[in-house]
């Protein structure tokens, strides 16, 4: 038993809810230790406390067979434990070297020493084959990079139990495999690695061991070779789950939205969207694959206009919007789910009735004359609420902001869906949300086009195009790579469009 | 036209200096992702420490008494803006709101104190900062007279402080630290550093300088403490932006700033100016800054995480 | 209108204003006065007798619309410290109207009144347009107005309409004072003037404006989140300046209720000081319409004591500006008196959470 980290019966609390309930994990010198969960189960949090980030109520840590307290990251550094976080803590404005050794410079009198720090910098890149540039700024260089730089962050302190915490959100599927050869790497060079996912696929392909967590408890350890993933999800959801969604054939009418030869600059007048034709029919879902930045976010922008296009045509059942605003985009039946409900799907200091009203707030019944009708407002939210599934506190007057993301997110599909668009977009729907949540929106998008609703779906998750989308187009650095039948491709063909190989171009 | 300008470059210059000096004040607690509009107040503070002070250790020190008032004004400035600093950074206060309570603060405050003592508010400063003409440089012909002859002391302290801060922000660990938190304090607090902290001092800092900048004013031009400083405080926010939260870029925008403004007040002696209507003159700062935030805002380079409340273990 | 949030409101205004007292008392003890007596000569020169209270509502007059015009542009995310500005300018064309045309009061009233609201109005408009169109941060450039303000009446008024003095412009004619014999005798020769009728209705239009109209739920969904705003079709900044605007109009018409109610001629070299309190004003009622008439009445009160406590005891009249700018600072840090108020009473149940 040579356990090189131990947590016991660990407690952690926040203001109304216990993240992490007597949880109790052991990770092996040299094992991949994959930590298993759905969005908001507690893993963050464990692990955050495990790198001093939060103090735990409750319970200890081992580290090497010796108890320590966490107070802060350094101690946590001092000890060897280095964290590749969700969310890159890169400053976008500093060189990769600055980044490294933010927090131990190395200096001389008083003044920074930066060309050792790039030279041994360089040292390590090579040493473990992660390839970056020391003198270049943080916002000129690739995802892939960064989160090489992240991980020689962790290397460059001389860390050797490296914690990932999703590491593969904004991977293409070849960088998800060059980062399983990586992971293999530091494990032959006698480092620890915790993995925390929610990816099934990605433990079995990895992890030797894995240990499921739910609602914050540990439901079991298990040795990965011996485990199927359906038991691993069942696990982790604590029923059975079904994966394909019930998908039967679409039957795809006229034509409701078409994209004409779009152009699109983004806010550093960069062009993100170039060139780019396609088509949704009524009656299907059209998913739209890519890795995160090439596109899709101005894409999406410029079809419900909030973004004005560069140069193409967008036409909304025959009629050309290019040029039209937001609202009469609106009135002519396109709904839109937005990537970050929190920002830009919701006024979280407004109550559910409020929300519910945000796009048709001006029309009767809801207002007359200029005057909002107080009792349609509330008749509207109670129908909503009990439509769509939303729990909260005290029913339409709740603030928003006191509701579950899975809620916030059924609110915002309801009242779009409510609206009966003709064409309803949908970005990252499922985005954080709890498997149960995601179920229900899935099976509300599918309702869609089978009623003969048109839907643009953009995710970053493969899975949930292939299972939801009737066709798939592929956004490569601005530009269409590929439209593929989602019966007639797989993740490989789409992984490789979404690196940038055209279509047909691979064997 | 050359004769305007070397009659106004000595009232530009010392206008500019207070300016600087805030402005860079400004930068540090910026930088450091605090906005504090408080400086208007923190100079008020600043020049009715430095007043009280020298007013009181004139009889005893003599002229050396100004510059223990300048060090009570640096003080001074630090403690107040400590206010700011505990509203901003522990309570997750509106920081733009805190920054207006300390203005209004400062300004009751100095004059309530100051009228418990004189009795009409105001304190007058029998002595200013000795004038040096700088030795062997002020012959240099055409610059010497313009740059080296006649100049305060102070303007030279507030130059190499301009080096000095510059070069801590950009060659010292404490000035990469600093700038982290001010662009991405989640990454700061993962590397272990104490952001709070950091922006503790940083606007300590900014307090410290504010307070200089009001006492210059005092033992330069004005020779008097009345309880303002005329928006001087908010001029210094404005060449924040206007320099892009760049130590050299604030100095080219004081320098501008100093220059419209003296015009405004030269046309009393230049009579080449009095076809401008004074109205025109006076107002020529304002309209220039707004101009100048026109021009400047929409591409604005500010810290990024300038103004919003840090959480730590938010990511 | 949801009932928890107005209790939790008044709570941390009472606190804010319970702890201003309290530093202007330490103030007084610590200059050598007796703070017992000092208050009470403050509270007596504001509430004494018909005239004082008369004297106190005249006050609070400015104070009031200068509060809901600060109360109106934060309800919509912004921060109108430009107030001062807006009401000198809308002072100056009430008294420039004033002084130009010879017609009957109840013709010339109403046009005084329109024309320092459109005045203002104008004033904050460009800095509404500067914020929506270039991103100017609104702080800096109604500042930067504020000043050139200042200075345009420092020569307009000697130019065109100078009185007695170099410093003042001429006193204006009944016509078109909002001073009526009535309201003057009624309370015993104070300044109490129709400016409070002109205050109130504004704060019952404001009141109806943001709790049950489309423009206000406009006005708050851009105040609140511009982006979710935006993506429902709301337009950002068409909102952005109208609400600037409109606190421009309202902090106009407390100019006329200050130059052409309470005094009778406008001065110059001097920023009108109900532009910053009425940020207190604001601040302490949590920007509510309704809490801002007695924040504002509150802070009448303050003004119009603290000559007659100077009189009887020395304490020097500062002391009534340091109060207010301490119950700002309150007010502005309540979050950290909220949550002593959350740590003694109940926790409310939450809906699930992820």
């Amino acid at each position: 038993m040579d356990s090189v980290i131990e947590m016991r019966n660990i407690r952690k609390e926040f203001p109304g809810i216990v993240a992490n309930d007597d949880v109790s994990l052991s990770v092996q010198k040299g094992e991949i230790h994959a930590l298993l969960g759905e969005n908001g189960a507690g893993k963050s949090t464990l692990m955050s406390v495990l790198f001093g980030l939060y103090q735990p109520e409750a319970g200890s840590l081992w580290v090497h067979g010796h108890e320590v307290k966490m107070a802060n990251p350094n101690v946590a550094g001092e000890l060897g434990i280095g964290m590749v976080h969700q969310h890159f803590q890169l400053v976008h404005n500093f060189t990769v070297t600055e980044n490294m050794i933010l927090g131990i410079e190395p200096q001389k009198g008083g003044v920074l020493t930066l060309k050792a720090a790039a030279q041994r910098i360089r040292e390590l890149s090579r040493q473990y084959g992660l390839d970056v540039d020391p003198d270049a700024k943080i916002e000129d260089v690739s995802v892939g990079m960064q989160q090489r730089v992240e991980i020689l962050k962790m290397l460059y302190r001389d860390s050797d139990i490296l914690i990932f915490d999703e590491p593969t959100a904004v991977l293409t599927p070849q960088e998800i495999l060059d980062l399983m050869q990586i992971m293999r790497n530091l494990q032959k060079e006698g480092k620890s690695i915790i993995l925390i996912t929610h990816k099934l696929k990605e433990i079995k392909a990895i992890a030797d061991r894995c240990t499921v967590i739910r609602r914050g408890k540990v439901v079991g350890t298990i040795e990965v070779a011996s485990t199927t993933e359906e038991q691993m999800a069942q696990m982790m959801v604590g029923r059975q789950v079904t994966f394909k969604v019930d998908k039967g054939p679409s039957r795809p009418g006229p034509v409701v939205l078409k994209i004409d030869h779009l152009s699109v600059r983004n806010s550093r007048k960069i062009m993100a969207v170039k060139d780019v034709s396609f088509e949704v029919r009524s009656g299907e879902i059209l998913g739209v694959a890519g890795v995160d930045g090439n596109g899709q976010t101005e894409l999406v922008e410029a079809i419900t206009g909030l973004r004005s296009s560069e140069s193409g045509a967008i036409f909304l059942g025959g009629s050309d919007i290019t040029k039209s605003t937001v609202r009469q985009r609106l009135e002519r039946k396109l709904a839109h789910i937005p990537e970050d409900r929190q920002k830009c799907g919701l006024i979280l200091d407004f109550s559910l009735a409020e929300n519910f009203i945000l796009e048709n707030h001006f029309k009767v019944p809801f207002s007359k004359k200029g005057f909002l009708q107080r009792e349609a407002i509330e008749k509207n939210a109670v129908r909503l609420i009990s439509a769509f599934d939303v729990r909260s506190a005290e029913g339409p007057r709740s603030k928003v902001r006191g509701l579950s993301g899975g809620n916030q997110q059924k609110a915002i599909v309801g009242r779009e869906i409510d609206s009966n668009p003709e064409l309803l977009v949908a970005v990252q729907p499922t985005r954080g949300l709890d498997v149960g949540s995601i179920e229900y929106i899935h099976k509300r998008l599918m309702e869609q086009r089978d009623r003969g609703k048109a839907v643009l779906l953009v995710s970053l998750e493969l899975d949930e195009i292939l299972d939801l989308s009737d066709r798939v187009v592929v956004l490569c650095r601005g530009e269409l790579v590929g439209t593929v039948s989602a019966q007639d491709t797989d993740e490989k063909a789409v992984g490789l469009m979404m690196a940038g190989v055209p279509q047909g171009a691979a064997g | 036209m050359i004769s305007i300008i070397i009659n106004i470059f000595p009232y530009a210059i010392a206008f500019t200096i207070p300016l600087l000096i805030t402005a860079l004040g400004g930068l540090f607690s910026e930088r450091s992702g605090v906005v504090n509009i408080g400086l208007e107040g923190l100079m008020v503070v600043g020049s009715f420490a430095a007043a009280a002070v020298t007013v009181a250790l004139a009889p005893s020190l003599g002229p050396g008494a100004v510059w223990v008032g300048l060090l009570a004004a640096v003080a001074a400035g630090a403690l107040f803006s400590l206010l700011h600093a505990f509203a901003s950074i522990n309570l997750n206060a509106d920081q733009v709101i805190s920054g207006t309570a300390i203005n209004m603060i400062a300004g009751a405050l100095t004059v309530f104190i100051a009228r418990t003592f004189t009795g009409s508010g105001n304190i007058q400063l029998e002595m200013g900062v000795p004038r040096v003409d700088i030795p062997g440089l002020d012959a240099i012909p055409f610059l010497g007279p313009l740059f080296f002859h006649k100049t305060y002391a102070t303007t030279w302290i507030v130059l190499a402080l301009l080096g000095l801060l510059s070069f801590v922000l950009y060659k010292t660990p404490f000035g990469l630290r600093l700038r982290a938190c001010g662009e991405h304090p989640q990454a700061a607090d993962s590397a272990g550093i104490r952001v709070r902290r950091i922006r503790y001092a940083a606007v300590a800092i900014s307090g410290a300088l504010a307070g200089l900048g009001g006492a210059i004013i005092l033992v330069t031009y004005s020779g008097q403490f009345n309880g303002s400083v005329a928006g001087l405080g908010f001029l210094a926010l404005a060449a924040l932006i206007f320099g892009q939260w760049k130590p050299w870029g604030i100095l080219g925008a004081c320098f501008f700033f100093g220059f419209a403004a003296t015009l405004a007040n030269a046309s009393q002696a230049e009579p080449a100016l009095h076809v401008i209507p004074d109205v025109v003159l006076k107002v020529f700062p304002y309209v220039m800054t707004l101009l100048a935030l026109v021009l400047l805002s929409k591409r604005s380079q500010a810290p990024r995480a300038s103004g919003q409340p840090f959480e730590p273990g938010k990511r | 209108m949801n009932f928890q949030v107005n209790n939790k409101a008044l709570l941390v205004g009472v606190s804010a204003v319970v702890l201003g007292l309290l530093a202007g008392a330490l103030l007084m003890l610590v200059t050598g006065n007796d703070p017992f007596q000092g208050y009470q000569y403050l509270f007596a020169g504001g509430l004494m007798n018909g005239e004082r209270i008369g004297n106190t509502l005249a006050m609070a007059t400015p104070l009031i619309l200068t509060g809901l015009s600060v109360a109106f542009a934060f309800r919509t995310g912004l921060f109108n410290i430009g107030a001062a500005g807006q009401a000198l300018i809308g002072g100056l064309v009430a008294t420039a109207i004033g002084l130009t045309f010879a017609w009957p009061k109840p013709l010339l009233l109403p046009v005084v009144l329109l024309g320092s609201a459109v005045g203002g109005g104008l004033w904050a408009w460009v800095s509404g347009w500067m914020k929506a169109r270039f991103n100017v941060h609104e702080v800096v450039s109604t500042i930067m107005l504020n000043w050139i303000a200042y200075w345009i009446t420092y020569y307009i008024v000697p130019a065109y309409f100078k009185g007695q003095f170099e410093t003042e412009s001429r006193i204006i004619p009944q016509a078109s004072s909002l001073k009526v014999d009535w309201m003057t005798n009624l309370f015993s020769g104070s300044y109490l003037n129709l400016g409070i009728f002109v205050a109130l209705a504004a704060v019952v239009v404001t009141s109806i404006i943001l709790n049950r109209t489309v423009l206000g739920y406009r006005l708050k969904a851009v105040g609140y989140n511009r982006f979710a705003a935006e993506y429902a079709g709301i337009h950002v900044s068409r909102h952005i300046v109208a609400s600037m605007t409109v606190a421009g109009a309202l902090a106009g018409l407390a100019g006329a209720t200050l130059y052409v109610g309470y005094a009778s001629s406008i001065q110059i070299g001097v920023l009108p000081s109900i532009g910053l309190d009425g940020i207190a004003v604001a601040l302490l009622a949590s920007n509510s319409p309704l809490g801002v008439m007695g924040s504002a009445v509150f802070f009448g009160v303050l003004e119009s004591g603290k000559g007659f406590m100077n009189a009887m005891t020395k304490i020097p009249p500062e002391v009534g500006d340091t109060i207010i700018a301490t119950i700002i600072y309150f007010a502005a840090t309540s979050v950290l008196i909220e949550r002593l108020f959350t740590k003694w009473g109940k926790r409310k149940p939450r809906g699930d959470r992820t």
